[in-house]
């Protein structure tokens, strides 16, 4: 489904939300999924289904100026956490949940953080903040992308067999993502989205401020094998939260920063129990 | 199995899709032999069925033990996910209905293996499914032969059995120009020979009971998905871009960006056709893949020493294997394989000098070369392609396949490459000797 969103300079451009494969319901209550850096909606497709399919409106999104979104693509955190603001304007939902994954937890939080008690609740799942973001990743992102997404694919990766997934029984997770990466990549001709939402999560400062001012329960949802956002890189996000008496839940599972794909149960069992 | 490193293809054939079962501890991938999986609930059932939650509902869609294989061959090959199939045939015939159907158009290679051959060209015709065959070197023509219905360009990474290379590389360009995806069919050359997805092919399969296989033991097919070629761009293919009654109403691409081929292929023509491989035939199937990376260096190594042989004998007047400079494949072959020429693989043909009785002694003469239709054993096998494999192919269509009435076919195993030319220096005797008994007078 698109929504047209206003820009600045007073012009609009269509982005794009999959709705799990049910129709568009603002009367039900909204969950917004935000994928991370290079991928797009379709790295939630079990756990967004799922939920369009048991009583949510689910808006998996695309960003903008990714795949099927136009518009600019985000340059920082804050510009992204925008959108997500206006694409609840232009949907006509008053609140809403906030999912988002990698770079998207950040842009969840910040929009959290802005929005207020129109976000029912703040689902961060491989967060970190800071999130930085190696000299030779950005380097590679920018000048070596296909180098750059073989090593955050690697890292991310925790199993070499995963159970059924996002394309069902024989999935191969490493080899999706790989392939999503490339096409994400190429979706974007005016600008290296690659390299645009690795500075983002590295240039983003904000984190701790936003974290004071979430009103609603939140969940971190972490990996204790991920390589790219280790639990660890949490602590400060989590420790702002309890100093701050948020209600939230720290839930750590076995699983690496392909948690969608390679632990999609697990996934979607810590999401229904924080949303239900 | 985080790391700071891509495993390499040795340790992805052994390790890929499995670890030790979770329940029982058994290292070995149990062979799921089971018809359906229980459902957890009503509605752990209903969200199965719909695509909310991935997991077994009934073996003819998918079975741990063929997923195990499915991810295997996904990460050999460089995809993002695999369909097991009752045989290479029925991937081939997977793969054709899930993109089109009748009124709908293929370019293909003409030197294809003849069931495949038969299958473009008699049957899938019939269901109003027509194919245009071009050699798999005449450029010109594959983009000739592009019409506007056309859905899909074909090949075989080597061909069977002249070993015609495939330009994957200029082919796949062509095809993407007219919007369509290439498939071809490696089963000759296996993931460890070629790797076709890194060379611009689309989608590939394997009759896998050959080398995947690699002991003559099981028939099956794997389909594998690049993720690579953009369904919705294309306009082409509104099986996989607009929404399916026949199932959910779903919308592939949208469900999926890069993986709408091996949705739809699984959830209708699994479902539909049925073609499915057995569990216990996937088990076996990943028993071969562990030693793939070794079989494959023994079959070329044995193919190199048994084509020198060959191509020195002076009852042999042809030996079509790129590894002879003079083969049309030689410089593709350096270009594209792995290994260069010797990496075209151990299936190939040789011509003997004189009669079709010459040739029928030679193969009756063999002990240690098995006659039989099958290619890529660990046993080396012979057969005569005009009279066997390829026998409804015309006399032109056999020429394009580089195939001639005293053609013989060779899958080289991996016995002692000694005894295999000491196999083949008798056998040569024998048939010279057939022409010198033909030859002596009647009352001699």
């Amino acid at each position: 489904m698109k929504f047209t969103i206003p820009t600045e300079a007073g012009q609009a451009y269509e982005a794009y939300a999959y709705t799990g494969g049910k129709a568009f319901d603002a009367n039900k209550p909204t969950v917004v999924f935000i994928h991370g850096a290079l991928n797009d909606h379709s790295v939630w497709i079990l756990q967004s289904r799922y939920l369009a399919h048991h009583g949510f409106n689910v808006l998996a999104v695309d960003l903008p100026g990714h795949c099927r979104s136009g518009g600019e693509a985000p340059d920082s955190v804050e510009a992204a956490a925008a959108f997500i603001g206006q694409l609840l304007d232009a949907a006509g939902i008053q609140k809403a949940a906030l999912i988002g994954h990698s770079w998207g937890s950040l842009i969840a939080l910040e929009a959290a953080g802005r929005l207020g008690d129109r976000i029912t609740h703040l689902g961060l799942v491989g967060v970190a903040f800071p999130m930085p973001v190696s000299p030779a990743l950005l380097e590679a992102s920018l000048h070596e992308p296909m180098k750059a997404l073989q090593m955050v694919n690697v890292f991310s990766r925790a199993t070499l067999n995963a159970p059924p997934s996002m394309l069902g029984p024989g999935t191969w997770v490493y080899g999706t993502s790989m392939a999503l990466g490339r096409r994400v990549l190429a979706s974007n001709t005016k600008v290296n989205i690659f390299h645009l939402g690795f500075k983002a999560c590295d240039a983003y400062t904000h984190g701790l401020e936003a974290m004071q001012a979430v009103t609603c329960p939140i969940l971190f949802l972490l990996g204790k094998q991920d390589q790219m956002t280790h639990p660890k890189s949490a602590k400060s996000l989590i420790d702002t939260a309890r100093a701050h008496h948020k209600k939230f839940r720290v839930v750590e599972l076995p699983m690496g920063h392909h948690q969608m794909g390679e632990s999609p149960e697990e996934t979607l069992q810590a999401l229904k129990e924080f949303l239900v | 199995m985080p790391g700071y490193n891509d495993p390499s293809f040795d340790t992805l054939a052994l390790h890929a899709g499995a670890s030790p079962d979770p329940t029982t501890g058994a290292r070995a991938t149990p062979i799921h032999l089971t018809t359906s999986f229980v459902f957890e609930s009503s509605d752990h059932a209903a969200s199965l069925f719909n695509l909310e939650r991935a997991g077994h509902v009934y073996s003819r869609i998918s079975n741990p033990t063929n997923a195990v294989l499915e991810q295997r061959v996904a990460a050999l090959e460089g995809g993002i996910g695999a369909i097991t199939t009752a045989s290479g045939q029925a991937a081939l015939h997977l793969s054709v209905a899930t993109l089109m159907g009748a009124g709908s158009h293929i370019v293909s290679s003409s030197a294809l293996y003849g069931g495949s051959h038969n299958l473009l060209h008699y049957t899938m015709s019939r269901f109003g499914i027509e194919t245009t065959f071009v050699h798999p070197h005449d450029i010109d023509g594959w983009r000739k032969a592009v019409r506007p219905n056309t859905k899909l360009f074909f090949g075989e990474t080597v061909g069977n059995p002249g070993l015609d290379v495939l330009d994957i590389p200029t082919v796949s360009q062509i095809a993407h120009e007219a919007g369509v995806p290439l498939l071809v069919d490696s089963t000759l050359t296996s993931p460890y020979l070629l790797k076709p997805f890194d060379l611009g092919a689309d989608l590939l399969y394997h009759s896998a009971t050959k080398f995947l296989s690699g002991h003559g033991t099981v028939i099956g097919g794997v389909v594998v998905d690049a993720g690579s070629f953009d369904w919705e761009r294309s306009g082409k293919f509104p099986e996989l871009s607009q929404s399916y009654e026949g199932f959910h109403n779903m919308v592939f691409t949208e469900e999926s960006t890069v993986g709408a081929f091996l949705l739809r292929a699984r959830r209708e023509g699994l479902r539909d056709f049925g073609a499915c491989m057995s569990p216990h035939s996937a088990w076996l199937i990943l028993q071969g893949i562990e030693t793939l990376p070794l079989r494959m260096e023994r079959h070329i190594s044995n193919t190199e020493k048994v084509v020198e042989f060959l191509a020195n004998h002076p009852l042999v007047s042809r030996v079509g294997h790129p590894l002879i400079e003079s083969h049309s494949s030689h410089a593709l072959a350096k270009k594209l394989l792995r290994f260069g020429p010797r990496g075209a693989g151990s299936v190939f043909s040789f011509d003997i000098k004189g009669s079709r009785e010459q040739g029928r002694a030679f193969i009756e003469a063999l002990k240690l070369f098995s006659h039989l239709a099958n290619v890529g054993d660990c046993r080396s096998l012979v057969i005569h392609p005009a009279s066997t494999t390829h026998f409804r192919m015309s006399d032109e269509a056999l020429v394009n396949a580089g195939i001639g009435p005293g053609t013989i076919r060779l899958s080289i195993g991996l016995e002692d490459p000694a005894d295999l030319i000491d196999d083949l220096k008798r056998a040569l005797k024998a048939a010279e000797k057939a022409v010198s008994a033909a030859a002596k007078p009647a009352s001699a």
